[in-house]
């Protein structure tokens, strides 16, 4: 099952490698992968994308902890959340249709054209990533010439507490998302 | 930063790795790549501050360490310089291999529960003490192992002896730092004492660039005090409370006992709690010392060359009291069928060992000494009759135990003609009063050690368990002895294990260490062997020793005692002769060929599958 994982780890460098070399070494396998700053400055956040039911996740977040440089690791997904990552597409627009065509689908989807040419257009779209990915299989038809998508990024949601005995399934992915697409 | 592709973790890595090298280049200046190598001497007089290797070396000394087991080279020159000045605080045995020094600090540490200590230099410095960090990675053993690094500005450019020692050794250390500040590297070392013996305890591994040696120390900086997380576990006397209550009501307890016991020194805990509750008891290989072999209650060794009756005991038990263990594949066999009618209690230091194999019905995190004294205490608070009547409800489960003990005991093999591997062990159990430090390498002959030489105490007996490191013997009791002074302490290896590192032997005669190895000869590949011929048709592929130095000759060479027992009428007196003598002695006991360990629990099998004989 895919659960979205999220590791606060000193900001040093070779930490990364430390979290890395875990998920290689016991064979977990990392879906996607984002990192950043927290709001504090020796701090970084790690929120890792990846598959495994109650059993392998609770052992992940254990080994996680144990690296001496990680302060925290918690399953974003066992309680209600906000998922959201984001792609920057550049699709071919060469006639006046098409463009037409995808400034439509660019408005059903909330997303921002960032540069356009007399050929192409660059688009920025974020969301879930089944938003994101049902935006980019659309787009196809038009010839993407290229693609980068972020990794997702995570964060509970407010009434979701730290109420640490409440487990809540898989599925609800679902609750999370506000936008109908 | 981004990845999405699956399964390039290693690629990223590197990049990472890169990238940190980038960051190395700009803080640094220009030029250093030719580090003049010259003596440490000259400004120190004038400053009150410290170049990089005389930080660590008074470093080490600050974290008590007064013995590191090291070999010198290019990376290292400056520490070597500093070591050299501080010869009377600190004493450096030069081994004649990496893996040597890492598995001495490592037998140094297992003998004393110190930090051990070991100094290599960069590339093949660092790639040969990697197994020895590995070792003691398996068996949670406090080491810091501190690594040469070329000069920081050439890091990443294929340098001379550069090799990616963060890198190499980041899966099997509990920590490891890149030194990239010489400000830092005061704390770096203290802090990987800290970590080296805190908690689950593991080697540590600190790299340091040359320059970095070289450097003066204007600011030294505090390095992330704050992430180090508590790990004094205490128990949660709730959790406490339920977990003793369990064991007073369970009818067919039995308490597995690991290396944990050993590492938070927890044996008198354990006896109290074992006699005050009536229950059996069976250690792990990494757990034998941590209770007495000989004591009425103790089942002998548990797992796959434990005994038939610690087996069945944990096959029919109704509690299962696992307390510093990890639920190994050498122990559990078949994991569905491990205890399969018991309630398990798992309390272990390391939270990430329970449930990682074999999930426990309830468990504690806590080291084992604080939750058994904890519990100890409750038991000392209940009433007198209760724990009477908690005793005698065990009475059919202790007929039932006794009844595996003598109907399967463990066979010691005897013959007029030649020795018997458990002769030798029988014997020298006699020879030493049971009372030496017994060192082992890996194979038959450790097992064989782990049956019938009786132990008495935690530390008494020092093995290769997680890893199963050959060569280990030999180095481990080299550190030992050191460390252990006025101690017996005997390696016993085989012909293989003891070619991988006999190098050491030279070590121990330099430095007048009364190194005492017996070596169990069976001129081949035993436990192979034996494999070979119960579960692949005798094929005895590459497993023949037979050819082999002549190890007497070979210890006279190196200005050792060398004997040879090839009969039993010989085995008394060559090892009568060869522990009492002075300095070093290496006893090659020639034994029969083509014994086998018994019983044996087939790998991934059950109590059901056990091979008696």
């Amino acid at each position: 099952m895919r659960n979205t994982i999220s590791i606060l780890v000193a900001n040093e460098a070779g930490e990364l490698s430390r979290i890395l070399n875990l998920f290689s070494s016991r064979g977990y396998n990392i879906e996607t992968i984002s990192v950043g700053e927290t709001m504090e400055p020796n701090v970084s956040r790690c929120t890792i994308v990846t598959r495994g039911d109650e059993r392998v996740i609770n052992q992940i977040l254990k080994q996680c902890t144990r690296l001496v440089r990680v302060r925290e690791a918690k399953s974003i997904t066992r309680f209600p959340h906000i998922e959201r990552e984001m792609a920057l597409i550049d699709v071919s627009a060469g006639s006046g249709t098409e463009r037409q065509e995808i400034l439509n689908l660019v408005n059903v989807f909330r997303a921002k054209i960032v540069d356009i040419s007399h050929e192409q257009i660059i688009i920025e779209a974020s969301g879930n990533r089944d938003k994101v990915e049902r935006f980019i299989e659309l787009l196809k038809p038009f010839r993407i010439n290229d693609l980068t998508r972020t990794g997702c990024v995570a964060i509970n949601k407010l009434f979701s507490s730290d109420d640490q005995t409440v487990f809540f399934e898989h599925g609800n992915e679902n609750l999370s998302e506000e936008l109908p697409i | 930063m981004y990845f999405s592709n699956i399964g390039l973790e290693k690629v990223i890595i590197r990049n990472i790795r890169i990238m940190t090298f980038f960051c190395i280049k700009m803080t640094i200046n220009a030029g250093l790549a030719t580090i003049p190598d010259t003596k440490c001497e000259t400004d120190r007089a004038s400053k009150s501050v410290l170049r990089g290797a005389e930080i660590i070396v008074k470093g080490l000394i600050k974290n008590g360490v007064d013995t590191v087991f090291g070999l010198p080279g290019g990376a290292v020159l400056f520490i070597y310089d500093e070591i050299w000045r501080f010869r009377n605080e600190i004493t450096h045995y030069l081994v004649r291999h990496e893996q040597g020094a890492v598995h001495a600090a490592e037998g140094y540490a297992r003998a004393t529960g110190k930090v051990g200590v070991a100094l290599v230099t960069s590339g093949p410095g660092a790639t040969n003490a990697v197994t020895g960090i590995a070792t003691a990675y398996m068996d949670s053993i406090p080491l810091v192992v501190i690594t040469g690094q070329v000069p920081s500005d050439v890091i990443g450019t294929d340098a001379f002896q550069e090799i990616d020692t963060f890198g190499i050794t980041l899966p099997i250390v509990k920590h490891s730092y890149l030194v990239k500040d010489v400000d830092d590297l005061e704390s770096v070392i203290d802090e990987a004492f800290e970590i080296a013996s805190s908690g689950k305890p593991g080697p540590v591994v600190i790299d340091v660039p040359k320059d970095i040696t070289a450097k003066l120390s204007e600011n030294p900086k505090k390095y992330f005090p704050d992430t180090l997380k508590s790990s004094a576990a205490n128990p949660d006397p709730d959790a406490i409370k339920k977990v003793t209550g369990k064991l007073l009501g369970a009818k067919q307890p039995v308490f597995y006992v690991g290396g944990g016991i050993v590492t938070s020194d927890a044996a008198a805990e354990l006896l109290r709690v074992v006699e005050l509750l009536g229950v059996p008891v069976t250690p792990t290989l990494m757990g034998l010392g941590g209770f007495p072999t000989a004591h009425p209650q103790c089942l002998g060794m548990l797992g796959m060359h434990g005994t038939y009756a610690s087996n069945m005991a944990v096959s029919e038990s109704d509690l299962l009291f696992a307390v510093g263990v990890r639920f190994d594949d050498r122990v559990t066999g078949k994991l569905a069928t491990f205890a399969p009618s018991a309630e398990i209690i798992h309390i272990d230091i390391d939270p990430s060992n329970i449930g990682k194999i074999k999930s426990p019905h309830f468990s504690v995190v806590a080291d084992a000494k604080s939750a058994l004294r904890a519990i100890a205490g409750l038991l000392e608070n209940t009433e007198e009759k209760v724990l009477t009547d908690c005793r005698a409800s065990r009475k059919k489960w202790w007929e039932k135990l006794n009844g595996w003990r003598n109907s399967v005991p463990l066979i010691c093999e005897r013959s007029e003609s030649e020795i018997k591997p458990q002769m030798l062990i029988e014997e020298l159990y006699r020879v030493t009063k049971g009372d030496a430090v017994i060192v082992t390498d890996v194979g038959q002959h450790q097992m064989w050690a782990a049956q019938f030489y009786p132990l008495r105490r935690p530390r008494q007996w020092l093995t290769s368990g997680g890893l199963g490191t050959m060569g280990f013997g030999l180095p481990a009791a080299m550190g030992a002895q050191l460390a252990l002074k006025e101690q017996q302490v005997v390696a016993i290896v085989g012909d293989g294990g003891f070619q991988m590192t006999n190098q050491e032997i030279i070590t121990a005669v330099q430095y007048k260490i009364p190194l005492k190895v017996i070596i169990m000869n069976n001129g081949y590949l035993g436990m192979v062997r034996q494999w070979q011929e119960m579960f692949y048709d005798r094929a005895y592929s590459e497993v023949d020793l037979s050819v082999s130095p002549d190890f007497v000759k070979l210890a006279e060479s190196y200005g050792a005692l060398g004997l040879r027992a090839e009969k039993p009428a010989e085995l008394r007196e060559v090892l009568e002769n060869g522990l009492s003598h002075e300095g070093v002695t290496i006893m090659d006991i020639v034994v029969s060929k083509e014994e086998n360990v018994f019983p044996i629990i087939p790998a991934g099998q059950d109590t059901r599958n056990m091979i008696l004989k």
